[in-house]
């Protein structure tokens, strides 16, 4: 992986549409390795859809992506393997696997990778869930949790191999201000003790500011803004400004 | 050379079959590359053969029954009545025992892995076993085609087995034809390479269930009315299909293993 200062990952002239309705017009970003990078943008702005662009879950309709320095706009999708085995991914509604329990959920990455020891597959998995607080909910099917529980739970699989470089699609969406908090904190935790790379994708403006190094915003499917909190703060531009006090331009 | 589509319909079932042909090259590939999950191979095996076992003996016992009946009606009036066995052992090898169990197991297992595979799509599961660098049809694909391409024949096998024993019983019992000849003249008959052809035919439908279920289920949208859709679709596409094919196959195996005489 790259050292810290360089640019994990680089983004040029990213497009995409779908269904002749043009997403992503352009994207020029660069995610330093090492820290905390936070998306912001309206809903259904693209802001998940470029998100997945950096995993390959979706492949671009022009435009480059370079993870570590190697092209993977183009790559097809069992060459994308061996990237994706460094990156992890924490999706909007959690996506576990609902034929499996939570256990086999989180020991799954474990287990598709050649872990064979049962014994390091349960305390991994045990320390995964006590870093979410779901301490002794392991043997629950994920239609019996709650949509917080079912996200932290995704968390837990999304960290359990420790990847470089961890991508979050809304961590804190639909969550209660103590829940959002501990997720603040365990992405915060995350990039000071292990020095990963994050993406992180919100609405979330109290999120944003416990957890940012950099910040970047998406809007009408381009850059509108790359910077630190600070200059977030300090800006003056009236979409900016707009975006973090909430405020719309409807009349009452 | 240029291609045009004049119609709508031809692009999308051309774009279908082009799906259906990368589903099925991507999966062979797999399987001949080792890439074959015998755990989830053995669940499925589970799932798909030993769960429509029922159905399939419930379905060969009636057709088994019904069919006897009907052809010693006929068969009575010309005083023909032992040959009653061969006649209801032919068909069920070479014709109804594929077929019905072919039929009853693309409603029962294409839908289901159908449904399932449709529900992983639109719930991101999908997406989520790729960000785990696990290939969808390694994991998903390829155990429910080795587990079809067992179960399959297995299950064509216990159809007839059950509706042959269901015919001896309402033909000999119910309709008092000599027991002696009806088995007599069902051994003098039926051929080894009957039953090759509908283990055959099994093995053929069983590729034509899976890969219809796996490709609707992979390619589902829009939601649960998208799941309840691909799960109808992936019935009705396979049935018809099942039924299509197999003339195809009677004629085509039929070169290979001609009817009557002596294997």
């Amino acid at each position: 992986m790259a050292s810290l200062g360089k640019n994990l990952i680089e983004v040029r002239d990213l497009r995409q549409s779908f269904s002749g309705q043009e997403i992503l017009r352009g994207v020029n970003l660069n995610i330093p390795s090492g820290e905390t990078t936070v998306l912001l943008g309206q809903s259904g702005g693209g802001k998940s859809v470029f998100l997945k662009h950096l995993i390959g879950l979706i492949h671009p309709l022009s435009g480059s992506i370079k993870i570590d320095g190697e092209e993977i706009a183009h790559l097809a999708e069992r060459q994308l393997e061996p990237i994706r085995r460094k990156i992890g991914m924490l999706f909007q509604d959690g996506a576990l696997f609902d034929s499996m329990t939570l256990f086999e959920n989180v020991a799954f990455p474990l287990r598709e990778r050649g872990e064979r020891s049962e014994k390091v597959v349960r305390e991994k998995v045990a320390r995964s869930l006590e870093l979410v607080s779901l301490e002794g909910q392991d043997q629950k099917m994920p239609s019996n949790l709650s949509g917080g529980m079912r996200k932290r739970a995704a968390l837990a699989r999304a960290i359990i191999t420790e990847p470089a470089c961890i991508l979050y699609d809304e961590p804190t969406a639909g969550l209660d201000p103590i829940v959002s908090d501990t997720i603040n904190k365990l992405i915060r935790r995350m990039q000071s003790q292990l020095k990963v790379t994050s993406i992180v994708v919100t609405h979330d403006m109290i999120s944003t500011n416990y957890i940012a190094d950099r910040v970047a915003l998406l809007r009408e499917g381009r850059i509108h803004f790359d910077g630190s909190l600070a200059n977030l703060h300090s800006s003056t531009d009236p979409v900016i400004t707009d975006f973090i006090e909430g405020r719309s331009h409807e009349i009452d | 050379m240029k291609f045009s589509y004049s119609f709508p319909l031809t692009r999308a079932f051309s774009l279908y079959l082009g799906q259906i042909a990368f589903l099925v090259g991507e999966t062979f590939t797999s399987i001949f590359l080792g890439r074959i999950r015998w755990r989830l191979v053995l669940n499925q095996i589970v799932e798909i053969g030993f769960g429509s076992q029922a159905v399939v003996i419930v379905t060969g016992i009636f057709t088994g029954a019904v069919f006897t009946a009907q052809i010693f009606f006929q068969f009575n009036a010309l005083n023909m009545s032992t040959a009653v066995g061969p006649v209801v052992s032919i068909a069920l090898c070479r014709e109804l025992g594929p077929v019905l169990t072919g039929l009853m197991v693309a409603g029962r297992v294409g839908a289901a892995i159908c449904a399932e595979i449709g529900t992983m799509k639109v719930t991101e599961q999908i997406d989520a076993l790729r960000a785990l660098a696990v290939h969808p049809v390694d994991y998903l694909v390829v155990p429910r085609t080795v587990a079809m391409m067992i179960s399959m024949p297995l299950l064509v096998g216990e159809c007839i087995f059950f509706a042959l024993t269901a015919s001896y019983y309402v033909a000999t019992r119910i309709l008092n034809v000599n027991s002696v000849f009806f088995m007599q003249h069902m051994w003098f008959y039926t051929h080894t390479k009957d039953m090759v052809m509908a283990l055959t035919k099994g093995f053929v439908f069983a590729l034509i269930v899976v890969f219809v279920g796996c490709q609707q289920g992979l390619t589902t949208s829009n939601g649960a009315v998208g799941v309840g859709r691909s799960t109808t679709e992936a019935v009705v596409i396979s049935s018809l299909t099942i039924l299509m094919i197999n003339f195809f196959l009677t004629m085509g195996l039929n070169i290979i293993f001609p009817a009557g005489g002596k294997f």
